[in-house]
């Protein structure tokens, strides 16, 4: 059977699997709709998590980056898990004990105040459209690249997909989706990764892989590739080339915007005990950990077997994929010095991005309409997204492997996608409609409003996808960077500061994101510009400024909850019986 | 629960926290950034230490982290007698 084939098979056999799922699964009251009727084994809610966090950009894109950045790329690494100690220790418990749907049901209950509610809805609803966004684009690339229809087509059948387990089974059927989608992904990620480590480094576990000796000789595998990348003009693989107070402002917005982000908060919502939130968010840290570590592996191994096989060679001796990969726009050479072989080196090697003339040069090349730049040797274009789509046809892996990367890719972007579209929903449903405009709603309208506001959710994401505005790249900083300075601080100050009121809460949310969405939107939008390190704030870039916005947030509260009357002495004793354990069944009935 | 209890539990509970988070911090932030380029002159195999606590070395620590305070806190309510049935 050829690739395609296989990946019929394979990606029709997941999509089926989904399916089945969501009927056996499906939701009747709003508990099992919002929360999966609370009642999720820790061990399960783990995996749905980690599947629920790990997106089409930790699946196809992260080790990619991390390949093109070295050192610098363990920002994501640490980021985007650490955030996981800080909602196991400061937030998962107390959240569950104190056992509503949605984030800014707490918010809204624990500052009585609509419109704490109202902002924390906006900034939920904002977040989540900002991530479900690019998680539909990712479905269309994958689809588009493996079974070859058109990107759009692609982003219509996954909308189908997403759209029949969302609706029908709210979060119980998201839930047990997830932890299919979680197999499939992990298995999809750990096999070629594991075959290629065997060929580099002679080792199954690619995790003490890529800090071993190379097969092919020379010394560590590391040290080769420090070697390769000063002889090429980049910086050393291993250290990098960030300042480091960027790096820790990233690292740090990254790991508490982790934590404050809703569609992660919620999960913590649906297991039966504060006992099993607490183990759940070790187990979803640990199912994470094993794609997280195996990563940087595959990034070193990609770089590595990327330099050694086109640096300098002919381009008529390129191995296959070299091909198959320019025909996708995802690589593309432009023979500058006319000798037919690639240089790779530090630099640009044409400004924008490929724009093919449709005519081939005369080794078979496609050619290029794009302006080269002069003031460098490269020659090479290569999108970072390819270092975990190609690996396996690189390592020259068999046909269903190939496949599998592509069901893989599939399932972290459709399970992301459906919890993400599972918050929009209920903020619509339970936080607007149901807390603020009409409270005696009916459970069953209320399941209702919520199957439609997911239907309605669906199809704003289908056209972003469709239709990506330019900025879906930039907009992640802003969706970390919001979590960061808006839901982080209230939530911690709500739990561990008996004294904190309304008037703090709303002023401090207010003050981080209005500060962090300024900067970002200077930056990023009204003067792209001037975004260089000589203009940032202390040489803070916008992706780590909402580390400061989080910061500004802390102070504010604190600030104008001083001067301000303390809350009144049900909400104290609210707080105090978020702090133990004892007594979480009666807190979460309705 | 009572309130002197209640306020003996939470403050063992911030203890634990703080400890964990001390280590959290020191892990990522100290060994992986701040220190790593002179932890880098050390050799674990082929890899420089500053840089294995930054791509592989602190998530491990996290992972062990969290079911550290999952066992602490379980003993922690069963003495003060607030778990869960």
């Amino acid at each position: 059977m050829d690739v395609q084939a296989w990946t019929y098979l394979i990606v029709g056999i997941t999509f089926a699997l989904y399916i089945g799922i969501a009927i056996w699964s499906r939701a009747g009251s709003t508990k099992e709709f919002y929360v999966a009727g609370a009642g999720v084994p820790p061990l399960a809610n783990g995996m749905a998590t980690a599947a629920d966090w790990m997106s089409a950009a930790s699946f196809i894109s992260m080790a990619g980056l991390i390949s093109f950045m070295g050192y610098d790329g363990s920002i994501y690494l640490m980021g985007w898990t650490g955030g996981y100690v800080l909602l196991a220790l400061l937030l998962a418990p107390y959240l569950r004990k104190f056992g509503k749907f949605t984030v800014p049901d707490f918010v809204g209950d624990r500052y009585y105040s609509n419109a704490a509610r109202t902002v924390a809805v906006i900034c939920a609803i904002f977040v989540s459209f900002t991530y479900v966004a690019g998680q539909m684009r990712g479905v269309g690339v994958v689809f588009s690249r493996f079974l070859e229809v058109p990107i759009n087509t692609g982003i219509l059948i996954g909308m189908g997909i997403v759209f029949f387990y969302a609706v029908l089974g709210g979060m119980k059927g998201i839930t047990y989706t997830q932890v299919a989608q979680y197999c499939v992904l992990i298995f999809a990620y750990m096999v070629p990764a594991i075959f290629i480590s065997m060929q580099i480094a002679g080792t199954p576990v690619p995790q003490i892989g890529f800090g071993s000796e190379a097969v092919d000789g020379g010394g560590y595998l590391l040290d080769k590739l420090d070697g390769l990348h000063q002889e090429l003009g980049f910086a050393a693989y291993t250290n990098g080339s960030k300042p480091m107070i960027d790096v820790f402002f990233i690292t740090f917005a990254l790991m508490v915007g982790t934590a404050g982000l809703p569609h992660v908060i919620v999960r913590f919502f649906t297991v039966p005990k504060v006992r099993d939130a607490r183990v759940s968010a070790g187990w979803a840290l640990l199912f994470i950990a094993l794609l997280y570590t195996t990563a940087p592996a595959v990034a070193t191994f990609a770089r590595y077997n990327l330099i050694q096989t086109v640096s300098n060679t002919q381009y008529a001796e390129l191995p296959n994929w070299f091909k198959t990969w320019e025909g996708t726009g995802l690589i593309a050479w432009m023979d500058k010095n006319s000798d037919g072989a690639v240089q790779y080196v530090k630099g640009d090697a044409f400004q924008g991005k490929p724009e093919f003339t449709g005519q081939t040069g005369e080794l078979g090349q496609r050619m290029l309409a794009n302006e080269p730049v002069a003031d460098n040797a490269n020659e090479l274009y290569i999108d970072r997204d390819i270092m975990v789509l190609a690996n396996p046809e690189i390592a020259k892996l068999p046909a269903w492997v190939i496949a599998l990367v592509a069901a893989g890719g599939l399932a972290a972007a459709l399970s992301t996608a459906a919890g993400l579209l599972l918050v929009i929903s209920s903020s619509v449903a339970h936080d607007l409609i149901k807390k603020q405009f009409n409270p005696d709603i009916s459970e069953k309208s209320e399941v209702l409003i919520a199957r439609i506001s997911v239907a309605v959710a669906i199809m704003i994401a289908g056209y972003f996808g469709i239709n990506p505005p330019g900025f879906v790249a930039q907009v992640v900083a802003f969706a970390f960077g919001l979590a960061a300075s808006s839901f982080f601080p209230v939530i911690i100050l709500g739990i561990f500061y008996k004294r904190m009121n309304k008037e703090g809460a709303i002023a401090g949310m207010l003050a981080g994101i209005v500060f962090t969405a300024a900067y970002i939107i200077y930056f990023k939008f009204v003067n792209p510009a001037a975004n260089t390190p000589d203009n940032w704030l202390f040489g803070i870039s916008p992706e780590g400024i909402g580390t400061l916005g989080m910061l500004i947030n802390f102070a504010v509260s604190l600030i104008v909850s001083k001067i301000t009357p303390a809350p009144p002495e049900d909400i104290q004793e609210l707080v105090d019986s978020l702090r133990y354990p004892k007594g979480a069944g009666e807190a979460s009935s309705h | 629960m009572e309130k002197g209890k209640l306020k003996e539990y939470w403050a063992t509970n911030l203890k634990y926290l703080i400890g964990l988070l001390v280590v959290w911090f020191v892990v990522s932030y100290g060994f992986g950034i701040f220190l790593a380029e002179p932890l880098n002159a050390i050799r674990l195999g082929g890899f420089k230490l500053g840089f294995w606590f930054a791509q592989q070395g602190s998530i491990y620590i996290f992972v062990v982290l969290i079911f550290i305070y999952v066992t602490l806190m379980n003993s922690l309510d069963k003495k003060y007698d607030v778990h869960e049935d």
